[in-house]
């Protein structure tokens, strides 16, 4: 998509992303929250689109905006007693402690934006035959083969956790 | 202009036409509301407490399940794609990766988390 | 080259188009919203044609009549109605999230609406031929549920809201059954573009070569659409009408556009992975294509008039205990016999 809309559309998505990235920690009401939620992962995965990720972006709707804001929705409604309103209040207490974190993030993260190696350049990235798809799969496949064993293992971990603690739950 | 462009205007369109299909009603509607017919419908009698009630874990459980098979989907998506020109290393490695979140399935079974209670 | 009728139309229209502007970038925006008007066409005509078709077997099935008064054979019925409901009074329950409760039906005809973009209706008749096309229809569908959710909250009534938990985990037992039925087809195929898995069936349909995934993909796409047997969320013996309760009007029929736009997308979705897609001998390929549909779309109607409602521990126990493990073992035989039939030849 090599025209002039690019760089708009771009800076739209941008803005949607941030302006409801926002609206999910303003938020006072979770339901409201995770709607945002949404709209921040589409756009997310609309900028993917752009730089021809077209595979990460259908993931992106599929497991963030499908699947992973559902669970979250689905908890808060499963756990709440009566109201949704008022249950994202701000929370003081950590204010000093949370803003010093994000900080040393932010010049950690610029840090690596500026001097790291790992971010694509036409030097170091790698140049996919045919789709995406499958030069996806000849990496995880091929070169992270170990990390992609890893994986399942992480997913076998998270499951047989979730297991365990709701059946503690289930018996109380 | 690229597909994903395409889609877009699409995804435009598509918000558009139902807000375009709620026009005309909203203008030949009859307006009369009464306090009766705006109640919240439960079968006529007046509703106590709010819609949120508590349910049952079993939601939980299946959901986290589901979120581990939804990731394990697009693992096994590129492999699927390429499995023709890959050979045997590759059908090796995708049945030790599908094997894992097998035993963690029947894990899952075992433990009853898969019996809806 | 040889294209298809509709294929062959569009490069008319846009012949036409581009004589009166240009080779420019307003040609193909004023072709992108023909296509687009065309979709929505389609999907409007559909819905109209498949209540009637519903309310018409419902009839046959049940020893009854059906609708037959307005037009001939009743075949004004559809749109008697749809008139009738423009003129209804939206009724809004005074204690729902306004905002939410308003947005949720317009919010799910979206994702219904998206998924045609990949669909090949004809050879070349493709809006968007991306390279993921069947997983991008998967991403999509998977975000229905959630404006069920949010539906179903926002109403602020006790039966939608167990309507909306009741959708979510029919979205929890049917999305993988139907994504590993689809794996299948795939590690034949060996791509995700729709025109690729259609050209692939010239020889011999899908349905022959995956019996298994096929009859796991119409079992999961049956609680995809939520259709009986599986139409728990709206069961209306049991919670009304589950997460359209409170609707009523014009909101009410958008909820049954978005549904009947998602049953035909089913059709679609499998003529194309299973049937051959537009292809078939003689006719042109949109005659194929809209016969193949009609067909599954009648089987889909037979089975809902056919088989009673499921519990839903009945649901959950069938994808999770019979045909995930089915899937499963289907994806792990493909991948042998595949294999097999390569080192033999």
């Amino acid at each position: 998509m090599n025209n002039d809309l690019n760089p708009a559309l771009f800076y739209f998505l941008a803005a949607v992303m941030l302006l409801s990235a926002l609206a999910i920690v303003y938020c006072r009401n979770l339901v409201y929250s995770a709607l945002f939620m949404v709209v921040c992962f589409l756009s997310i995965a609309g900028l993917y689109a752009m730089i021809s990720a077209d595979f990460l972006a259908a993931v992106q709707i599929m497991v963030y905006a499908g699947t992973i804001v559902i669970l979250i929705v689905l908890c808060i409604m499963i756990t709440r007693r009566t109201t949704m309103e008022r249950t994202n209040m701000p929370e003081k207490k950590y204010i000093l402690r949370a803003s010093v974190l994000a900080g040393l993030l932010f010049f950690l993260l610029a840090y690596i934006f500026v001097n790291s190696e790992v971010l694509p350049t036409t030097n170091n990235i790698i140049a996919l035959s045919g789709d995406t798809v499958s030069g996806l799969a000849d990496l995880l496949l091929g070169h992270y083969m170990l990390a992609f064993e890893i994986a399942a293992v992480l997913l076998l971990a998270a499951m047989i956790g979730a297991v365990v603690l709701a059946k503690g739950a289930d018996e109380k | 202009m690229s597909y994903f462009a395409k889609i877009f205007i699409l995804l435009i369109a598509a918000t558009i036409f139902p807000i375009m299909a709620m026009i005309v009603p909203l203008i030949i509607q009859p307006r009369q509301p009464n306090k009766e017919k705006n109640s919240q419908y439960e079968c006529g009698v007046d509703t106590v407490g709010r819609n949120i009630i508590r349910y049952r874990i079993s939601y939980f459980l299946y959901a986290i399940i589901f979120v581990v098979f939804d990731v394990e989907t697009i693992f096994l998506f590129p492999w699927a794609v390429k499995f023709n020109d890959l050979g045997l290393f590759a059908l090796v490695e995708m049945f030790i990766f599908a094997g894992i979140l097998a035993i963690g399935l029947a894990y899952a079974w075992k433990k009853g988390a898969l019996t809806w209670k | 080259m040889h294209t298809g009728l509709l294929a062959s139309l569009a490069a008319f229209i846009t012949g036409l188009i581009e004589s009166l502007l240009g080779h420019g970038f307003a040609a193909q925006l004023i072709m992108v919203l023909l296509e687009i008007i065309a979709i929505f066409a389609v999907i409007s005509l559909a819905v109209i044609i498949q209540v009637y078709m519903e309310r018409r077997i419902c009839g046959f099935i049940q020893d009854r009549l059906g609708p037959n008064r307005v037009g001939p054979f009743g075949l004004l019925q559809t749109v008697a109605d749809m008139i009738k409901l423009m003129s209804k009074e939206d009724i809004v329950p005074e204690k729902a999230n306004r905002l939410l409760w308003g947005m949720t039906p317009m919010l799910l005809f979206i994702p219904a609406a998206l998924v045609y973009a990949v669909f090949p209706f004809d050879e070349g008749a493709i809006f968007a031929d991306i390279g993921i096309g069947v997983f991008f229809v998967m991403a999509i569908m998977s975000q229905g549920v959630l404006m069920f959710l949010i539906g179903g909250y926002a109403s602020e009534d006790k039966y939608s809201f167990m309507g909306a938990m009741r959708a979510v985990a029919q979205m929890l037992s049917s999305e993988i059954p139907i994504a590993f039925s689809i794996l299948a087809v795939v590690m034949v195929t060996g791509s995700l573009r729709m025109s690729d898995i259609v050209s692939a069936q010239t020889n011999v349909w899908f349905v022959c070569v995956q019996p298994l995934a096929f009859i796991i993909f119409i079992i999961a796409m049956l609680m995809e659409t939520n259709r009986t047997p599986f139409d728990l969320v709206e069961g209306e013996a049991e919670i009304i009408a589950g997460p359209f309760t409170e609707y009523s009007g014009m909101r009410w029929a958008l909820f049954f556009l978005a549904e009947y736009a998602n049953l035909l997308a089913a059709a679609i979705l499998t003529v194309t992975l299973f049937l051959g897609g537009w292809q078939g001998p003689f006719l042109p390929g949109i005659i194929w294509f809209i016969i193949k549909v009609l067909i599954v779309i009648f089987i889909f109607m037979w089975i809902r008039w056919t088989f009673p409602r499921t519990r839903i521990d009945q649901m959950m126990a069938l994808s999770w205990k019979v045909l995930l493990p089915l899937a499963l073992f289907n994806i792990m035989a493909t991948g042998i016999g595949i294999y097999i039939y390569k080192w033999i030849y």
